[in-house]
């Protein structure tokens, strides 16, 4: 395995778009500045203010409304004197038993399993930083998150919640859970962390975070 | 488009990561198994048999759409018999139920959003494989759109894992999931994968290559 050099020669604002290849400089951004590429208008890095504080903020609030969202019954239906309420997991039981097993796992890791990887991610990165600690060597992990970031859909899911709520309110009487609140609230809060979180965080460490040069490491 | 002279990262020789967008120069031995000195992710000059890659979900795709909408999507067994929904009897079952925004909502995510975007992925995929130089910023908007939206299409598997667990009323009504559930969330995960796999700068090399602006930085 060779490693490429982080060639010394690179001012280190030189970046690439991700999306057209074009070589620019990166602007030193103002808090709350986005920097788009000149050709292609790709969102290419982002300086949100106070980010550590405040998507570390963002994070906690979102894990407990995820424990919660998790841990009470999301919907329930009432026909005829009995009540049927439903979890989130005991929804992918009920799928799992009949005989769908692969659409059960579909729903379990784009809805459960995902969102809270994304969410350990970013407290996994400013924990360590908040405390004035460098961050773990974690970039497997990382690598993992970036790669299942688009496959976290609590907000489809909401949606998904609502279409079947509407398809059933003729039959029977529908009962919003708390769980369904704490998930609405879930997605608005970790679309705020997101939009918080600077991704450039993961690969500096607080040295670096005055200095955002990478250097080669071996 | 601007007319400044641009060169991208490719032709200045660089790579940049597909994860963490670090900048690095291959070694000049050439060689395999690179990996990025900031993450440590695999380095490639662009994803690796991308348009191959492409043709081959988006034609799975494309398959799996057609029994994804033939067949039923559920079944309901009530004490008026059992009926066999697919998803544009669904849809139709919500017009007619007078909620026609949901009726709209749940066409445009379930048969709209897939098949627009299997349609988009055949001309992303087949424009850059002739090397098409035409509306490179139109297409890499049409990029941009599909990786998007592609998400929402995930709305009808999320309402049936929703009917199923609540509708379990032994005696009085029951509702299972159909075949077309398993057909369906493939279609969303292929295309899903098709749109990652598919690597927007390949719509902007055959510009660069044409462009006299600057020689190959070696």
């Amino acid at each position: 395995m060779l490693a490429p050099d982080a060639h010394p020669l690179l001012p280190a604002d030189l970046i690439a778009c991700h999306e057209c290849d074009l070589l620019q400089r990166e602007p030193a951004l103002a808090p709350g500045e986005t920097a788009r590429c000149a050709r292609c208008g790709a969102l290419l890095a982002r300086n949100p203010p106070d980010s550590i504080d405040r998507s570390l903020a963002l994070a906690c609030t979102a894990a407990v409304l995820y424990l919660i969202a998790n841990l009470y019954p999301l919907v329930g239906l009432e026909m005829q004197g009995r009540r049927v309420e439903v979890t989130l997991a005991g929804a992918l039981h009920i799928l799992w038993h009949d005989g769908m097993g692969p659409v059960a796992a579909l729903v379990g890791v784009t809805a459960l399993l995902f969102p809270v990887l994304e969410l350990l991610m970013i407290l996994a990165v400013l924990v360590p930083l908040r405390l004035g600690r460098a961050s773990p060597r974690l970039a497997p992990f990382f690598r993992l998150v970036r790669s299942v970031q688009p496959w976290g859909m609590v907000e489809v899911f909401l949606l998904g919640m609502l279409v079947s709520l509407v398809k059933l309110s003729h039959l029977a009487t529908v009962i919003l859970g708390t769980a369904f609140w704490a998930m609405a609230a879930l997605i608005v809060v970790l679309t705020l962390a997101g939009r918080a979180f600077d991704p450039r965080l993961i690969w500096q460490t607080p040295e670096q975070a005055s200095t955002p040069a990478p250097t080669a490491t071996p | 488009m601007t007319h400044r002279p641009a060169l991208t990262a490719r032709q200045a020789g660089l790579l940049s990561c597909h994860i963490c967008g670090q900048l690095a120069r291959p070694p000049a031995t050439g060689g395999h198994a690179l990996r990025c000195p900031r993450c440590n992710a695999p380095l490639h000059l662009r994803k690796p048999a991308s348009l191959a890659t492409t043709w081959a979900l988006v034609l799975a795709a494309a398959i799996l759409f057609v029994p994804a909408n033939l067949l039923p999507m559920m079944t309901t067994a009530s004490l008026l018999g059992t009926q066999h929904d697919t998803i544009m009897s669904g849809v139709i079952f919500l017009w007619q139920s007078g909620s026609w925004p949901l009726a709209a909502v749940v066409f445009f995510a379930s048969v709209m959003v897939p098949l627009l975007k299997i349609m988009a992925l055949v001309y992303l995929a087949a424009s850059a494989q002739r090397r098409s130089r035409r509306q490179p910023l139109q297409r890499t908007r049409l990029y941009r759109l599909v990786e998007f939206v592609g998400r929402w299409s995930m709305l009808d598997i999320y309402v049936i894992t929703i009917l199923v667990a609540l509708v379990q009323f032994q005696g009085l009504a029951t509702i299972q999931a159909g075949p077309a559930a398993v057909a369906f969330g493939a279609v969303v995960v292929l295309t899903m994968f098709a749109a990652m796999s598919f690597d927007p700068r390949l719509i902007w090399d055959p510009i660069a290559d044409a462009s006299p602006s600057e020689p190959p930085h070696d």
